[in-house]
């Protein structure tokens, strides 16, 4: 820990000394991004900076340098600044750098010929959507382990008491009980968090005659965390929207802003500057929150995710490639285990444990015109009733760094809001829940449909359900005309009979067991797992992900061949779609096994696990008979 | 009566009030000078009671789009600073070397120069609308002025790129300017107008309305460089407010010697007069609103439009103020062309505070709205929105175009993620580029169809939706909608109560939003009746007629339909017709000028093509691909290209080829006593032969277009129209739902039926049953019941009996 930490305490200055520096010469601006870039790229001095994530925002230092884990939720308009400005004082006219603040100091001189106008944008930032609570809870200890800048300790007391003791101490088992998983809310410093969101609302809904609750505009329901405005400067055409980034910017919290947010202070004078009465009161709310609630957050630098795994090293630097070739050996050994550990949960069933691997690593790599290839969307059906899905989304969860569990039950299907819509009204883009990170596991619980009618927004729905996993794609709803965003989310379907979504491949669950009691069941099964291997399952899962992955000209032969045979013996049997569907699964079996290439070897798996699968429906089918 | 005409630059118009309480300049330009032509167009040049006539005599009417001018002060150049007293002083020596402060506009040669334009300017290709009735020959302008004398509307738009053209440096100014240079059109259009036509009344004096400024097209590209300059954006209202009366001149009144005086509003300030000046009573001066004078605005947000934006952004808004006339000119999803000057405006300060924010309020004042789809309303256009083509595009284009293989790179192109299936992929690029459009309203035939419809029928699983995905993708204004989900409103139109006005609005579906596109239309088959009744007369009249709701409206629909269907029976089966696979009434099948079978070829060549490229799909890289095909924006400009330039016309040599063709068609089935072709297959084939000269990028259609349309045409109708019976094609399938053969078969079952019935002598009545089994004994061939349920329905219908339940009566 080097003594002198003014890059992350007082960032304004280093700013404000490189203007001053600079003489007005525009490249100053590329050199204060070189420098924290700088500062960054050095060892272990990313974990320095304090997290907006883990860090309640009271603790946090104004206008000192944080970090911030997220997704961009909506972008809004550009707008103009003033980036260098002079003072109106005459004894003391200077220079001064609008950049990187919300507000200027001492009065302006509106007039002066000095000033430059520059343009920058705000997005509209929410913490990853659905991230599991195991992946916050270990950014927030690797955090916790440095010493932090701020005033902030992570004490003990704050954090419930069992788990310190599992995680600090490793080789151990977790303590895993179903009513901890139950409530979904992240354990390691939930208490300090909800005071934080809940006791400004509180205050905020009893004086203020306009505002209801502040909807901070979370994509999914029931999630917390700091919401934040970022304001942008370079590269805006290199975001796009959902975006996972970890952003390091300059934290502001100046009361003035919410002191101008509320209109009405002089009516008189809104008479003759109508461009503030022009908002309505829904429009400067979304857009000039408290901000104290709501964070601005002036972007120095900003890293692009490929995963919120905190397992991973997230950098793609030389340790990555090190670590990954490190792990690459143990692959094997680690998917055996994993597999053994999925077909005990899934009830004894080897196959659909090998197809839910599968699932768990598929990503869409690459889109041909409007084809996106690589996704592979399962849907599991023969699930047992009685909250087993339930039950299985909690362990999908443990292993994953981001999921969600929509339960498909007439009710929500009708009242929730699964595509994103524009609020012309606010002028913001009104969250729903399929507005996910890349790689987050979307659960879809059919098991919870019952009969019933659907209305013309639960129609949409199953449509927007329904496009998701064809197409990889969401229309956002804005209201004149739609527009399409493609995504990259890994859907599973849990259904009693053959899902009415459309899927990928269909594995037909057989139990070989059948526990008397499934709850405890399965947590005996869980209980059973060391911490330690639960973390490989994860680095496991997502590392091959990230695989690269070839054909050779010699397989691709023998590929084609083989289909080739397979047509001639039954051309019903066997379409195009089974190739697309068996190319997949012969993708994802070779990255399952750590092999970047495809081997004869494992064309023929893929082969032989798709015919298992395929047996298997058809017996299902005759036995269902009338099962289309 | 005045005669203003001739005047120098110190001319002054109207009676000016002084306006002793404006505030002192801060900066170093010059006090104002009374005598300026900025000055020219103040509210307070308001006269009362002078004749209304001429440019003195028209009121003069303020220009709030424009801002207020007041502080721009002209300097000259090469004394500066200048000093306070000499620059008025020497205002008249100095003359020519004058220009507006901050500026490098001299308002005298301004002034000529647009002058000048107006008076000269011709644009003999010009293929405006607004244009409409006008001689391209005479000079634009001075027809416009003409035409304002007439009407009697005081604005004379003027299209920028005509400045350009005309006189660069001015269209510089212009665009830089604006808010200098337009005062100064003003004048001297008002002049030159009152010059020619010193009768005309006008309600207040000519206003120019400068658009098309060429200097931003996007909002995306916004910035703020562009402040306080004229730009051209397009985008989609999505928000207006209610009026707002803005005060433009406030009157005060002393309350204790009733003296007033008017003070002008600028930049939403008033300057309050803090003393009398008739009584010198300190702060006795009270706001009359009565007298006060205000002006119309309006706030309108604008969003990008969609086809302007890169992926995975959101569009961006742009707030937008109105005024005066221009108040109420748009609505809620119109499209539009803004021009405007963008304007920034800083947080308003608060005395209170040291801090202030330090961001600007953007937004625009519109000088001019031009909708781009308005025109869908009234007839013909050629493309609204014409796609503006660098030259090296264009190069690069007709260097495509020169290929002989174009025709097939193109297809080939098309989806390449989708496998084989060539003709198909023919059929849809001609398709894309559809035929020429042909207008015989004046012989009472309205307009020719020129769009190409395509059915897609076959097995599920053979990428149907996927190439319909594709081409919705590809086409600027595609629209897909399933049939399983559309109603018949989704598709038309309907009339909806806006929330918020009461109003009735009247909401476009799809069919009428694929105006000038392509609808594709997925499960054709699940659609309802009623629903696919309306495709009925959008299919060939390209018209969607709506009465609903006190409503009643012909919208254009050239819309091409890009229709996909499954069997009905999951697989397709080979021994029915095209009609009895997929069920849908001829009526409609008729209407595709190509329906495609996509079966499942079952041969093992196919299969290992297809294998290797379903695994290239998989492995290949993003380059690898891109080498092999063209991109699919080259693809997308050489149809719009195409679309906008390439107007083909049948040459001599083809139409013999076409009406040889069609004999021929005809010949076919005359031998067998069937049609083989209608009128309506000529059409579909002169529209294909069209398409594909447009491939070419040939003016002309040549005797290869019409051959590949006629092979086109024949393989479709191989695939749908044959007849599994016979293996003949026969277009009857199509056009009646049966093939002559199914006819025949089924008037002979029906013959011998009489025959044995007759054969029976007199028996009134008789059981069901029994004749169908004495029928299936008699006759050699199979009869199944429909054939015999069908004989009689025949025999009932020649009125020689009936069927009541179980019994058949003679009558």
């Amino acid at each position: 820990m080097p003594s002198s930490h003014d890059w992350i305490n007082k960032p304004l200055g280093v700013v404000e000394a490189m203007f001053a520096q600079s003489n007005s010469n525009p490249e100053w601006e590329a050199k204060v991004l070189e420098y924290f870039k700088g500062q960054l790229k050095e060892k272990e001095s990313h974990s320095w900076v304090p997290s907006l994530n883990d860090v309640p925002l009271h603790y946090l230092k104004p206008n000192s340098l944080v970090k911030f884990r997220c997704l961009v939720q909506d972008m809004f308009d550009p707008e103009f600044y003033m980036g260098v400005y002079e003072t109106v004082d005459p004894s003391t006219k200077v220079l001064r750098c609008g950049k990187y603040k919300d507000v200027t100091e001492c009065g302006v001189d509106l007039n002066s010929r000095n000033t430059v106008t520059a343009e920058r944008q705000t997005f509209y930032c929410v913490p990853i959507p659905g991230e599991s609570p195991w992946a916050k809870e270990i950014s927030f200890l690797s955090a916790a382990r440095v010493v932090p800048s701020t005033s902030y300790v992570p004490s003990r007391q704050k954090r419930s008491y069992e788990e310190d003791d599992d995680m600090d101490t490793q080789p151990q088992k977790t303590k895993w009980s179903l009513t901890e998983l139950q409530s979904s809310s992240p354990h390691g410093n939930g208490d300090s968090k909800r005071q934080e969101t809940e006791a400004p609302s509180s205050q905020t809904t009893a004086p203020s005659d306009c505002s209801s609750h502040l909807d901070l505009n979370f994509p999914l329901p029931g999630e917390r965390g700091p919401a934040c405005l970022v304001k942008v400067y370079e590269g805006l055409d290199s975001f796009k929207l959902n975006d996972t980034l970890e952003i390091y910017g300059i934290l502001s919290v100046n009361p003035v802003l919410t002191v101008i947010v509320y209109p009405y202070r002089d009516p008189s004078l809104l008479l003759l500057n109508p461009t503030e009465s022009m908002e309505t009161p829904e429009e400067q709310r979304a857009h000039d929150p408290p901000a104290s609630l709501v964070p601005r957050l002036h972007m120095l630098y900003a890293r692009p995710l490929q995963h919120n795994n905190p397992l991973l090293p997230s950098a793609p630097t030389e340790d990555q490639s090190a670590f990954v070739s490190s792990f690459l050996v143990e692959m094997a050994s680690v998917r055996a285990e994993l597999l053994a550990y999925l077909t005990h949960v899934l009830l004894g069933d080897g196959l659909a444990a090998e197809y839910l691997l599968l699932h768990l690593i598929s990503n869409v790599y690459t889109r041909r015109d409007v084809l996106p290839l690589g996704k592979f969307t399962l849907n599991l059906s023969g699930c047992p009733l009685n909250s087993y899905t339930e039950r299985l989304y909690q362990i999908v969860q443990q292993l994953v760094p981001c999921s969600y569990r929509l339960s498909m039950s007439l009710h929500t299907m009708n009242s929730m809001r699964l595509v994103p819509k524009k609020d012309y009204v606010a002028n913001r883009l009104v969250s729903g829940a399929l507005q996910l990170a890349r790689n987050t596991s979307l659960f879809l619980d059919e098991t919870q449909l019952e009969q019933g009618q659907l209305d013309s927004s639960g129609v949409r729905n199953i449509t927007a359900l329904g496009n998701l996993i064809s197409w990889q794609k969401v229309d956002y709803d804005f209201s004149y005309h739609q527009m399409e965003f493609p995504c990259n989310i890994n859907v599973l379907v849990t259904s009693e009979g053959r899902s009415l979504l459309p899927s990928d491949c269909q594995v037909p669950l057989q139990p070989q067991v059948t526990p008397p009691n499934m709850e405890e069941y399965l947590t005996t099964i869980h209980m059973a797992q060391f911490t330690s291997q639960i973390n490989k399952f994860r680095v496991y899962l997502s590392l091959a992900r990230t695989l690269d992955y070839s054909i050779s000209d010699e397989v691709t032969k023998a590929v084609e061949d083989d289909f080739v045979d397979m047509r001639k013996d039954d051309p019903q049997s066997v379409t195009a779609e089974d190739l697309h569907r068996m190319l997949v699964v012969a993708r994802l079996l070779s990255l399952s096994l750590g092999q970047t290439t495809l081997s004869r070897d494992g064309w023929m798996r893929a082969k032989h696990i798709d015919m298992l699968r395929r047996s298997r429906t058809e017996q299902q089918k005759s036995l269902n008979g009338n099962e289309p | 009566m005045r005669q203003p005409i001739g005047r120098s630059e110190n001319w002054q118009c109207g009676v000016r009030t002084t306006t002793p309480s404006m505030p002192p300049l801060t900066s170093t330009g010059l006090e104002v000078d009374m005598s300026s032509p900025l000055m020219y167009g103040t509210p307070s040049s308001r006269v009362e009671g002078t004749p209304r006539s001429g440019v003195g005599g028209t009121p003069a009417r303020q220009r709030p789009d424009l801002g207020s001018i007041r502080k721009a002060p002209q300097v000259d150049l090469h004394s500066e600073p200048p000093s306070a007293d000499g620059a008025v002083a020497s205002e008249q020596a100095l003359g020519q070397k004058l220009v507006i402060w901050g500026t490098d506009v001299n308002v005298g040669t301004c002034k000529e120069k647009f002058q000048r334009f107006l008076q000269r300017f011709i644009d003999p290709a010009s293929n405006e609308d607004e244009n409409a009735g006008l001689d391209l020959n005479e000079p634009l302008y001075m027809q416009k002025l003409e035409e304002i004398s007439v009407v009697g509307e005081p604005v004379l738009n003027v299209n920028c790129s005509h400045v350009q053209s005309f006189d660069a440096d001015l269209y510089r100014q212009l665009i830089s300017y604006p808010q200098e240079v337009i005062p100064t059109f003003d004048m001297a259009v008002n002049e030159l107008f009152f010059e020619r036509f010193p009768d005309s009344i006008l309600e207040h004096q000519i206003q120019v309305r400068p658009y098309n400024a060429l200097k931003t097209r996007n909002m995306r590209s916004l910035n703020p460089e562009d402040i306080d300059q004229m730009i051209t954006i397009s985008g989609m209202v999505i928000r207006t407010s209610q009026l707002i009366p803005e005060m433009q001149e406030a009157f005060f009144q002393c309350q204790v010697c009733a003296f007033f005086t008017r003070v002008e509003v600028d930049r939403g300030r008033i300057a309050e007069p803090a003393v009398c000046r008739n009584c010198n009573t300190i702060h006795s001066l009270a706001l009359i609103h009565n007298r006060s004078a205000f002006s119309d605005k309006q706030m309108i947000k604008v969003q990008e439009s969609p086809d302007d934006m890169p992926a995975g952004q959101t569009p961006h808004t742009t707030i937008v103020y109105a005024h005066n006339d221009l108040v109420d000119k748009v609505q809620p999803g119109d499209r539009i062309n803004i021009t405007g000057i963008y304007r920034a405006v800083p947080m308003r300060e608060n005395p209170r505070q040291s801090n202030v924010k330090s961001v600007y309020k953007t937004h625009i004042d519109v000088i001019h709205f031009r909708k781009t789809d308005e025109k869908r309303l009234h007839g013909l256009d050629e493309d609204s929105d014409q796609k503006l083509f660098t030259e090296e595009r264009v190069q690069i284009l007709k260097e495509l175009a020169s290929k002989p293989d174009v025709y097939d790179r193109l297809s080939s192109a098309l989806a390449p993620s989708i496998y084989e299936h060539e003709d198909i992929k023919k059929g849809i690029l001609l398709q894309l580029f559809g035929g020429t459009r042909k207008d015989f309203s004046q012989t009472g035939r309205g307009n020719f169809r020129a769009e190409v419809n395509i059915l897609l029928c076959g097995d599920p699983g053979t990428s149907k939706s996927q190439l319909l995905q594709y081409v919705f993708n590809l086409v600027p204004r595609g629209q897909y909608t399933s049939g399983k989900g559309s109603s018949a409103v989704g598709l038309t139109a309907y009339v909806m109560k806006d929330p918020e006005t009461k109003q009735l609005v009247l909401q476009t579906g799809a069919l009428v939003l694929s105006d000038n596109g392509i609808c594709c239309i997925d499960e054709f088959d699940k659609m309802s009746d009623s629903t696919r009744s309306v495709l009925h007369e959008v299919m060939e009249q390209q018209t969607l007629s709506i009465a609903k709701a006190g409503i009643i409206c012909q919208l254009n629909a050239r819309t091409s339909v890009l229709a996909a269907a499954n069997p009905v029976e999951s697989q397709w089966n080979p021994k029915k017709t095209t009609i009895e696979n997929i069920q849908l009434p001829h009526t409609l099948l008729s209407r595709f000028d190509l329906i495609f079978l996509m079966l499942d070829p079952q041969d093992e060549a196919y299969d290992r093509r297809l294998a290797h490229h379903l695994v290239a799909l998989y492995y290949q890289s993003e380059e690898q691909i891109e080498e092999e095909f063209l991109d699919m924006a080259v693809l997308k400009d050489y149809i719009a290209y195409a679309r906008t330039y390439i107007n083909p016309r049948l040459n001599e040599e083809a139409s013999q080829a076409l009406i040889e063709a069609y004999v021929d068609m005809r010949k076919i089935g005359s031998g067998r006593g069937m049609v083989s072709a209608y009128p309506r297959q000529l059409e579909s084939l002169i529209r294909l032969a069209e398409a594909h000269a447009k491939v070419r990028f040939s003016d002309k259609v040549e005797t290869i277009d019409v051959e590949e349309a006629k092979r086109l045409h024949r393989e479709a109708l191989k695939q749908s129209a044959t007849d599994p019976r016979t293996g003949f094609v026969d277009i009857s399938i199509l056009t009646t739902g049966m093939s002559a053969t199914a006819r025949k078969r089924k008037e002979e079952v029906a013959r011998a039926l009489k025959k044995m019935i007759q054969s029976k002598g007199k028996t009134p009545a008789m059981k069901y049953q029994q004749l169908f089994d004495d029928l299936r004994g008699q006759s050699e061939a199979a009869i199944t019941k429909d054939m015999f349920e069908e004989a009689l329905r025949a025999l009932a219908d020649e009125d020689y009996l009936t069927v009541t339940g179980k019994t058949v009566r003679l009558l």
